[in-house]
């Protein structure tokens, strides 16, 4: 018994692609992509460089944030996104609801399933932003058809969440409603929703938060709220209203993510 | 003398329910408030809407509807150079993001800052800063900072995506089992020794989850950030926007949804092969 053979370094075996010959293509797959998509770009650094004294006027904005001199535009626009945040996410899930209980394959039969799931998808897969021009088009500028876009965007969200939840739901809870002669509405209210309430209410919460975000967003293409004043603020180069409509932002965010964290940790 | 009250069965109600009377009170008056604040909401948002638009809508409808078919094939060799683009806004993005979230993710994390009364904020605060400006805001700021291209959009979306990756991460990093840390600092490693030994396996799959979904959501993002004027598709986009040229439109969303399908799968392919 020799300690020759034994091994005196350790090498720590790959974990996550184990084929010595899969990695090394992979590394050189990755490479060329790299010298190839860095190549493509076209970059203006003159430009950059005049910029970077902006960015350096923006960045001061943002620490010297001017709240005062646009503030009937900030206070309109921010009244504006608050407002439609809730409408929309109500009227989202007062839609929602019926549509993911028809999602949920164990309550519903199979051409309403599809149906239901149609819409889901064609809701989740098109960009709130793309929604909001088209909607822009059609119901003009302004709010209501921001509050259109998100409370669309609503619906394939939390119709997706909620029918996930009834098809993971306990069966034999079902089961126990059903087997008392219950009907299908009585089905609904005593063995499914206290089974997934507390969670819609955690997730209509996160889509508020949501909500308001993407509200500040779908202004920059004319759908109104605070997106649409901060547009303007950064195309008239105002970098100091610009940052307090951000930091207005960032504050609401966080405190709407702190009082949703609470709710969710009472109701559950 | 109080005699023990004697409920008979009469005072109960014959029906069982499930909240008690006061409960359900404050359960009406909860949901009038709401309802209360919707209808106030909902007036202050429409007082400026003309309605004659809004009962205009179906026509108009129908009326891009029918400008919008057949998309316009023939646009289809013109876009490739945007997709590729976009694509590259997107990986260049991602990589940029990640590669700066992790130092925030390891200062952010409880169990590995290197103070929790000074760091920690900092790193919490950058963290929510990224999250709660969408990648379309970052971009309009940064295309009138460094100019109109796909830089612009590339620092977007990295900036973007340092806050969703980092709290994932740190997320992570707190619900690593610290016994296989002390395991390894009880050997005598160094910090970067039991970073690597100790942090890494632990960490190594969940990172490689988030940066690839995150990435998946990059790409949808890149591809609307020309809007803005950060390149790619949505450069296209808001071109043929501009010019009322529906049939593009139809080509380029169709594009967008196909690219979007492409790399959702191939990140849910991924992340099972790896979780």
């Amino acid at each position: 018994m020799s300690a020759l053979n034994y091994p005196r370094h350790w090498k720590r075996p790959p974990q996550i692609i184990h084929h010595p010959g899969w990695r090394r293509a992979l590394s050189v797959a990755a490479v060329v992509y790299l010298v190839l998509a860095i190549g493509s770009l076209e970059v203006d650094w003159q430009r950059v460089s005049i910029g970077l004294e902006r960015g350096q006027r923006f960045v001061m904005g943002f620490l010297q944030p001017d709240f005062v001199s646009r503030q009937r535009d900030i206070v309109s626009g921010l009244s504006e996104s608050l407002t439609m945040t809730l409408t929309s996410t109500v009227v989202g899930i007062l839609i929602s609801i019926p549509i993911g209980i028809g999602a949920a394959r164990n309550l519903t039969p199979r051409p309403v399933y599809l149906i239901c799931r149609s819409i889901i998808a064609v809701s989740r897969s098109l960009q709130e932003i793309i929604i909001a021009i088209f909607l822009v088009a059609m119901f003009g500028f302004g709010p209501f058809a921001g509050f259109l876009t998100l409370a669309f965007a609503t619906i394939g969200f939390l119709a997706k969440l909620l029918a996930d939840d009834i098809e993971e739901a306990s069966s034999t809870q079902l089961e126990a409603i059903r087997a008392t002669g219950a009907s299908w509405w009585q089905m609904i209210n005593y063995a499914v929703e206290p089974q997934v309430l507390p969670r819609l209410i955690g997730l209509s919460l996160y889509r508020l938060d949501i909500n308001f975000r993407e509200s500040a967003v779908i202004g920059i293409v004319g759908a109104g709220g605070i997106g649409a004043t901060l547009n303007t603020a950064i195309d008239r180069y105002e970098y100091d209203s610009a940052g307090a409509i951000l930091l207005i932002i960032i504050a609401i965010v966080m405190v709407s993510e702190y009082v949703s964290g609470l709710v969710r940790k009472w109701v559950q | 003398m109080n005699e023990p009250q004697h409920h008979s069965p009469q005072h109960y109600s014959q029906l069982w329910q499930w909240r008690t009377p006061r409960t359900k009170l404050l359960l009406w008056a909860g949901w009038l408030a709401l309802v209360a604040l919707f209808v106030w909401c909902w007036q202050v948002m429409t007082q400026d809407t003309i309605w004659m638009f809004v009962q205009d809508a179906p026509s108009q409808a129908a009326d891009i509807g029918s400008r919008m078919v057949p998309p316009r094939w023939s646009y289809l060799p013109e876009l490739l150079k945007p997709l590729w683009d976009t694509l590259n806004m997107a990986t260049l993005g991602t990589l940029g993001g990640v590669i700066m979230a992790v130092p925030v993710a390891f200062l952010a994390a409880r169990n590995t800052t290197p103070s929790v009364a000074l760091v920690r904020p900092v790193a919490l605060f950058i963290i929510v800063t990224s999250r709660s400006i969408n990648s379309l805001i970052w971009a309009l700021l940064l295309v009138a900072v460094i100019g109109p291209g796909l830089l612009a959009g590339i620092v977007a979306i990295a900036l973007r995506s340092i806050g969703f990756v980092a709290k994932l991460l740190y997320e992570a990093i707190e619900e690593t089992d610290a016994r296989q840390i002390e395991a390894i600092t009880a050997t005598g490693a160094g910090r970067a020794q039991v970073l690597n030994y100790g942090y890494l396996p632990q960490l190594l799959p969940a990172f490689c989850g988030i940066s690839v979904f995150r990435w998946d959501i990059n790409i949808r993002e890149s591809a609307i950030l020309g809007l803005v004027g950060a390149g790619g598709l949505g450069l296209k986009l808001q071109a043929s926007l501009n010019v009322l040229a529906w049939p593009q439109v139809t080509m380029i969303l169709l594009l967008i949804l196909g690219t979007v399908v492409v790399s959702e799968w191939v990140s849910a392919r991924v992340r099972r092969a790896i979780i």
